[in-house]
């Protein structure tokens, strides 16, 4: 038997394989995530922690092992982003406009996980309606990072919206976690936290059962460890639902089966637009880094152009706060969640709206309602959906020319609480490098690869072309291999 | 283009999130920052690009039309604020 403060620093991979030969149970491996949540609850990163229906999946899992029926994900211990519904569990979004609200329905990633064996430790905290960059915007506090300069005892946001999941991932409090990315949402905060996050391409999650924030743009993902942690779980996420009209029916690859090693012969993709000013320089060196790791690796590196990439963020800026303004319109305070009550229908609307969203919902759905009203749809909305047009055509360009793109994730490392709360442009242009990728639905992993001056950890982007999810694992995993990124936030939460 | 005091009151109301009217200033003000941030895309000649509609290359898919999962009522008003034998209970609507 494996010690418990051993158990949970396994890896997702690593933990499949001592269970299957015998070496540890799910149990087992389930309390020591437990007392591992217990003792790490000054991260806040969870909003419900669920240990008694988690000893309940790990004891049917065991049941299971033992009966010879073993999931690809069997008896491994998850935290679950609280945006995706699951049955009869508080489900918040992190918003307070859903108090209370335990939907009647499981999401159909997380079916697919329970399918597949997983246990389910809780609901990980996010920025609210997965509005945000840093964490900060959730109803039930801020997440902290795990990470902190050394000597510096001031809070570090973990990045967003996945906050919690990065987070948890990152203090080893869950063995992986899932995601959600619209802009940037699992590939930022798994930079900001020195782990590895993968959105696959748009329509292999399905949408059904995950709170919608921006439909033709939110997907699920992993958020792990390893690149060979990701690939796993997101084997087990994906799939054709016909519950969701955008689920695409195509065959899923045995994503790990990607993990050669090789990328001889490939040609990697540098965008020249992705220079961006000030730029801080250790970025800069980081990217330069990469890109030599792979051309060791025996990679060829090939200079590209993706014109209108500093279009993505503003066309961004109104696709999503448009979409946002039409899914939440359905938080009226009639069906579920918080009501206030006014003295009429409109009344009780506004106020039900007004206590239940915080600032940065509002202002989204504000400048959604802006968008898409009478007389200024087409200068806005059309605009920005003929902009993103021109964003896939870039890349379409350019995967004529290359195999992926390397990238920075994030323009910079994680930065402490408070320091960009007040400005939500300079929030917003955290997701620079991400967003572009999103509005063209392409799949991209965020990948450990250095830290900065500070200490703290930096990540490197592969994108890859639509449902070419092997490429971009195949050579994250190269990139993986070459970074050799070792370094662990030290536990200042157990003092 | 920038939004007025007049303009938030309007896009307030159309979006059903009473603001008070003491924050409307401060709020036009938040706004029109993100406003003019996204207006860089007037930069940008779209005159021949046809609008996205969708990232994923496909046609939505047919289903018949029948009823899959009724028969529930009870599951979907049980996270109501207020309901009464499977009905929503919500304010007056018609006099």
């Amino acid at each position: 038997m494996t010690v418990k403060s051993e158990l949970t620093s396994l890896t997702l991979a690593d933990a499949r394989d001592a269970l299957a030969r015998g070496e540890t149970t799910s149990v087992e491996l389930t309390e020591a995530y437990l007392a591992a949540i217990e003792s790490a609850r000054s991260l806040n990163a969870f909003v419900t922690e669920t240990p008694e229906q988690a000893i309940d999946m790990a004891r049917a899992s065991d049941a299971r092992r033992a009966a010879g029926t073993v999931g690809a994900m069997e008896g491994l211990p998850l935290g679950i982003k609280d945006l995706f519904c699951t049955r009869d569990v508080l489900s918040t979004a992190s918003s307070h406009i859903l108090d209370g609200f335990q939907p009647p329905y499981e999401s159909t990633v997380t079916t697919n996980l329970w399918n597949a064996g997983a246990v389910m430790l809780g609901k990980l905290n996010m920025d609210e309606f997965a509005m945000g960059s840093s964490n900060e915007t959730s109803h039930y506090g801020p997440v902290a990072n795990p990470w902190r300069p050394e000597g510096d005892n001031r809070t570090y946001v973990p990045g967003g919206s996945s906050g919690g999941s990065a987070s948890s991932v990152a203090a080893e409090i869950v063995i992986a976690a899932t995601g959600t990315d619209t802009g940037g949402s699992i590939r930022q905060p798994a930079s900001f936290t020195g782990i590895v996050g993968a959105k696959p391409t748009y329509g292999r999650c399905s949408r059904f059962g995950v709170v919608a924030f921006a439909s033709s743009l939110d997907q699920a993902g992993p958020m792990t460890r390893t690149v060979r942690d990701a690939a796993i779980m997101l084997g087990s996420m994906v799939g054709f639902d016909p519950m969701d009209s955008t689920s695409v029916d195509m065959p899923v690859p045995n994503f790990e089966s990607a993990l050669t090693g090789d990328v001889r012969g490939m040609r990697i993709g540098i965008p020249a637009e992705y220079r961006i000013d000030d730029m801080p320089e250790e970025i800069e060196t980081l990217w330069k880094q990469g890109e030599a790791w792979l051309k060791d690796a025996g990679a060829e590196i090939v200079p590209i152009s993706l014109p209108h990439t500093k279009y993505a963020l503003p066309a961004y800026y109104i696709v999503a706060p448009a979409e946002a303004s039409s899914n939440l319109a359905r938080y009226d305070g009639m069906r579920f969640g918080l009501r206030v009550d006014g003295g009429d229908l409109t009344e009780t609307y506004e106020k039900t709206r007004a206590a239940g969203f915080g600032a940065e919902v509002q202002r989204r759905i504000m400048i959604g309602t802006y968008v898409l009203s009478a007389g200024y749809y087409d200068a806005y909305y059309l605009k920005a959906q003929k902009v993103r047009t021109l964003i896939g055509q870039d890349f379409e360009q350019a995967f004529g020319q290359v195999d992926a793109i390397l990238t920075p994730t994030a323009p910079s490392a994680a930065f402490a609480a408070g320091e960009k709360s007040g400005d939500p442009i300079a929030m917003y242009l955290n997701d620079v490098f991400t967003v572009p990728a999103s509005m063209a639905g392409l799949p991209g992993i965020s990948v450990p690869a250095g830290l900065s001056a500070e200490g703290m950890p930096l990540g490197l982007q592969i994108l890859a072309p639509a449902f070419d999810e092997m490429t971009m694992f195949r050579v994250a995993g190269v990139l993986e291999g070459a970074a050799e990124f070792t370094a662990r936030p030290k536990k200042w939460w157990l003092s | 283009m920038s939004l007025d005091k007049d303009t938030v009151r309007r896009v307030a109301k159309l979006a059903r999130i009473e603001v008070a009217e003491d924050r409307l200033e401060a709020l036009g003000q938040e706004l029109n920052q993100i406003i003019g941030f996204v207006e860089q895309l007037d930069e940008v000649d779209t005159s021949a690009v046809e609008p996205m509609t969708s990232v994923a290359k496909q046609k939505l898919r047919w289903r018949a039309d029948k009823v899959t999962s009724g028969g529930q009522a009870d599951k979907v008003t049980a996270n109501a604020p207020a309901s009464d034998m499977n009905f929503f209970v919500v304010p007056k609507v018609v006099e």
